[in-house]
């Protein structure tokens, strides 16, 4: 805990924490914190979700083709990697799967659930630690599944 | 002024939400929520439980300050930015959640038939949140990513497995919304 109160002062990382706030304040004014909003994108009954989503991917992989060339470098003078993700069907499409059924049900995606805590919402409390028994459950079920 | 108080379009936020995706490019980050829950877990001692939680977790102090912005940014916007709830849904959707029984429809952000202080202590509203949470925990790290690593992120590295993943969570979602919903409510 020590560590942790010293990493907090420490100020490299401290401007995560107003990147944050900056990621907080967007989805939250954007309504994507809503239950109703991903109830209706499921529905296919507003473009809200589909435009927040794809005009975010498609300034993304323009942002993204950008650093890899070297048109943009990190603060650091460096040209990023991104560490791809893992390949395999099975956990991407299951596990894909699963957490589609939890996001429809809940309403929201990890983000979206800190936020509704900071907003204080008590209940977000119940998905939240759910979500932290989710994610302890998969490490301890891996070896049985398919990936 | 006016312009923050309105809840904003989605032309403002997807964009927006690219530039949180460059501030971590730019800072020698990846954007990606739902690890945070990993990292949670071994702070919590779950590492006695599982070796996989055993990690040293200090090394991803920057996104956990990240998310506890995600929750203070939340916090603010309720506060001071957010004069009204009402969000503004297809009248189509409205009828259709009447239909299930939820009523009010859009009045506030979340529905008191899944979120109010009753139905998260009755059995059944306790259920549904917390396994909504669990399939989103399970879910998220079986496929190695949620909406922002895998719908963002790879979407724009214009990765085959994050693909894979969001077609997944369409799929779920849309059994969720059209075929499970209606059963349970």
């Amino acid at each position: 805990m020590v560590t942790f109160t010293f990493n907090i002062l420490n100020m490299k990382n401290i401007k995560f924490l107003f990147v944050g706030v900056l990621f907080g304040i967007i989805l939250s004014k954007a309504e994507v914190i809503s239950w109703y909003r991903i109830y209706e994108m499921f529905k296919f009954q507003s473009f809200h979700m589909y435009g927040v989503i794809g005009s975010a991917v498609v300034l993304g992989s323009i942002l993204i083709f950008l650093f890899k060339k070297g048109v943009i470098k990190t603060y650091f003078g460096a040209q990023i990697t991104i560490d791809p993700k893992k390949k395999g069907f099975s956990r991407n499409m299951i596990g894909g799967i699963i957490f589609g059924l939890g996001w429809a049900l809940g309403g929201a995606c990890p983000g979206p659930m800190f936020i509704l805590l900071g907003r204080g919402a008590l209940a977000i409390i119940i998905v939240i630690l759910g979500a932290l028994l989710g994610a302890f459950l998969y490490h301890a079920t891996k070896k049985f599944l398919p990936h | 002024m006016d312009f923050i108080l309105q809840p904003w379009p989605w032309y403002v936020a997807g964009p927006m939400i690219t530039f949180v995706m460059f501030l971590l490019f730019y800072f020698g980050k990846k954007f990606g929520v739902s690890s945070n829950l990993e990292t949670i877990c071994a702070i919590g001692g779950a590492g006695k439980l599982l070796d996989f939680f055993k990690f040293d977790w200090r090394k991803n102090t920057w996104n956990l300050l990240f998310i506890l912005g995600v929750v203070i940014g939340g916090f603010i916007t309720f506060q001071w930015l957010t004069p009204s709830e009402v969000v503004a849904l297809n009248p189509q959707t409205i009828q259709d959640l009447s239909e299930l029984g939820f009523q009010n429809a859009g009045a506030q952000y979340l529905p008191d038939e899944i979120f109010s202080s009753d139905t998260m202590f009755s059995v059944k509203g306790f259920l549904i949140l917390l396994i909504a949470g669990v399939l989103v925990g399970f879910g998220s790290r079986y496929a190695g990513g949620c909406t922002s690593g895998h719908g963002i992120v790879g979407l724009s590295n214009l990765e085959m497995p994050s693909l894979i993943s969001v077609i997944g969570f369409f799929i779920g979602g849309l059994i969720m919304t059209w075929l499970l919903l209606p059963l349970i409510f």
